[in-house]
């Protein structure tokens, strides 16, 4: 917690040098709303319902997705991309030779501050979502959409950590971001929509669904409780899976640039 | 007597070799490069999900477009989008930081030579790369697809006049990164509009009437919404012939621009580097 702590202030104070990137944050993430919310108006224009989900539902959708798509370019996708470079630079030896665990150190090290603009866009974008819903969310689904808010983050966390990994055998992982930003779009519109296949893969191989739809459903009343326990379960073995995969990566590891 | 190569012979010369290099390179980072095309196919994949499920609970058509029709839209834009990538012009702000033009600036050809040769060679790659994904997506989506040899003729053409007009708006918009640090906010303005009105979110036809009627003022829908619709959308040949006309007038338009904006930008440029 404390190395953690160290980093998140590091992470702030350099950020707070270009206070500038505050504004053009804050007009970045107006605009990739204004487009979201374009593209549904579009389609709510031809039809009252996709799939069962009405556009009021669906804003509550978007808001998760681009809520915890500022998390992950706040803090995870900063430092998986710093590390696919280090691998590929050879200077990765300068965070695995330190006195600490590894996948904490390379997972702490890069904040973009200003990215946590899309945090509050998103909030905005579920809040009134939730608003013209004409229902009001209980304690319990506010407790539930709050866990797995968390559950969601750390499974993108787990992905991209499993994915960067990977850079101890393709060293040229260049594609990473624009990879994950391509599948990142599938969560804007709820899982059910995809055909099985997609469906299956964006929830098990790739946890989109996981992360976005499910806590969706608990804000929009569609949430079974079994699948609480499902993602719960899920989340836990792909963290252990990525931290295994993390470890076995880093024993193929040979540059040597100190 | 030794004679000079002409001119034209000389830009020949340096695309082939240039776009035979890129082809080497992007062959040594297959993995890679699949990883990139499959990024890519995501999103016209999503919206033809999108798409096709109104259609189905719609009786089969959105608009009279049939699903079939949408299929065929949205796996022929992958084709296309895949031919519109380009140098970004985000990455203009990493080349000035780093100097990295200053080198080019030594160099007898104009900046923008490179990038266009450089991309146009990744074409090829990412094209053999995407064929099997085009397959699967045909098996899985069932696109309507008859077009006819003259359509294919011009599509040919217009995806490599939509490459032509991308490369060039884009060059124009990197410029700005020499008159300002803040050109971040221009091209996300840019991209918006670009989004919207090109045909790269919807088949324009599914737009508002005042969008279709703004999309025909602007570039846009000549690097997308163009191209598609001359391989899917049926189009008269007199109207694929007219196409092409824009596309040479925003290739005017876009070689004028570099020209100009190169001049007036590149006085600010006072990196050193490799």
């Amino acid at each position: 917690m404390k190395l953690a702590w160290t980093y998140l202030r590091l992470g702030v104070l350099n950020e707070m040098q270009y206070r500038a990137n505050f504004f053009v944050a804050i007009v970045q993430s107006l605009l990739g709303v204004a487009v979201a919310i374009a593209v549904l108006a579009l389609v709510y224009s031809k039809t009252n319902a996709l799939n069962g989900w009405t556009q009021s539902e669906l804003l509550v959708v978007l808001g998760v997705q681009i809520l915890l798509g500022g998390v992950i370019h706040a803090t995870v996708q900063p430092n998986m991309e710093r590390l696919t470079q280090e691998v590929q630079d050879g200077k990765l030896d300068f965070a695995l030779s330190k006195p600490a665990d590894s996948q904490l150190l390379i997972s702490l090290r890069e904040l973009r501050l200003w990215q946590l603009v899309d945090v509050m866009s998103g909030g905005i974008v579920i809040a009134v979502g939730v608003s013209r819903l004409g229902r009001s969310v209980g304690v319990g689904h506010a407790f539930a959409f709050l866990a797995l808010l968390v559950i969601g983050a750390s499974l993108l966390y787990c992905f991209w950590l499993i994915l960067a990994t990977g850079s101890f055998w393709v060293v040229s992982m260049w594609f990473l971001s624009d990879l994950f930003e391509g599948i990142y779009q599938v969560g804007r519109w709820p899982i059910g929509v995809y055909p099985g296949w997609l469906r299956y893969s964006m929830t098990y191989l790739v946890p989109i669904g996981f992360a976005v739809t499910v806590p969706a459903q608990a804000l929009t009343h569609r949430l079974a409780w079994t699948t609480v326990l499902v993602a719960v379960a899920f989340a836990i073995v792909v963290f252990l899976v990525a931290r295994r995969f993390w470890r076995f990566g880093v024993t193929k590891y040979s540059g040597a640039s100190a | 007597m030794s004679s000079q190569p002409s001119a034209l012979r000389s830009y020949v010369d340096f695309y082939a070799t240039g776009m035979r290099t890129q082809i080497a390179t992007q062959f040594q980072y297959r993995a890679a490069t699949y990883m990139y095309t499959l990024g890519m196919v995501t999103e016209p994949v999503i919206y033809l999900v999108v798409w096709r499920t109104i259609a189905n609970q719609h009786g089969g058509t959105v608009d009279g477009t049939g699903a079939g029709q949408i299929a065929a839209y949205y796996i022929v834009w992958t084709l296309v989008r895949t031919f519109n990538i380009v140098f970004t012009p985000f990455g203009w702000e990493e080349r000035i930081r780093e100097g990295q033009l200053s080198s080019q600036l030594l160099r007898p050809l104009h900046p923008v030579h490179y990038d266009m040769a450089t991309f146009a060679g990744h074409k090829i790659p990412w094209l053999v790369m995407y064929a099997p994904i085009a397959v699967a997506l045909s098996l899985v989506f069932h696109p309507t697809l008859d077009p006819r040899p003259i359509e294919v003729v011009v599509f040919i053409v217009a995806i490599w006049g939509a490459y032509v007009i991308r490369s060039l708006n884009h060059f124009v918009l990197g410029m700005l990164t020499l008159l300002t640090t803040r050109a971040t906010s221009i091209f996300q303005i840019w991209f918006l509009g670009e989004l919207l009105v090109s045909g790269r979110l919807v088949p324009l036809t599914f737009m508002p009437p005042w969008a279709q009627s703004i999309a025909a003022w602007l570039p846009f829908k000549w690097t997308f919404y163009f191209p598609i619709e001359a391989l899917v959308g049926g189009m008269p040949t007199h109207a694929l012939l007219t196409g092409l006309l824009w596309q040479c007038f925003w290739t005017g338009v876009g070689c004028v621009l570099v020209w100009a904006s190169f001049k007036v930008a590149i006085r600010h440029y006072s990196a050193v580097g490799n």
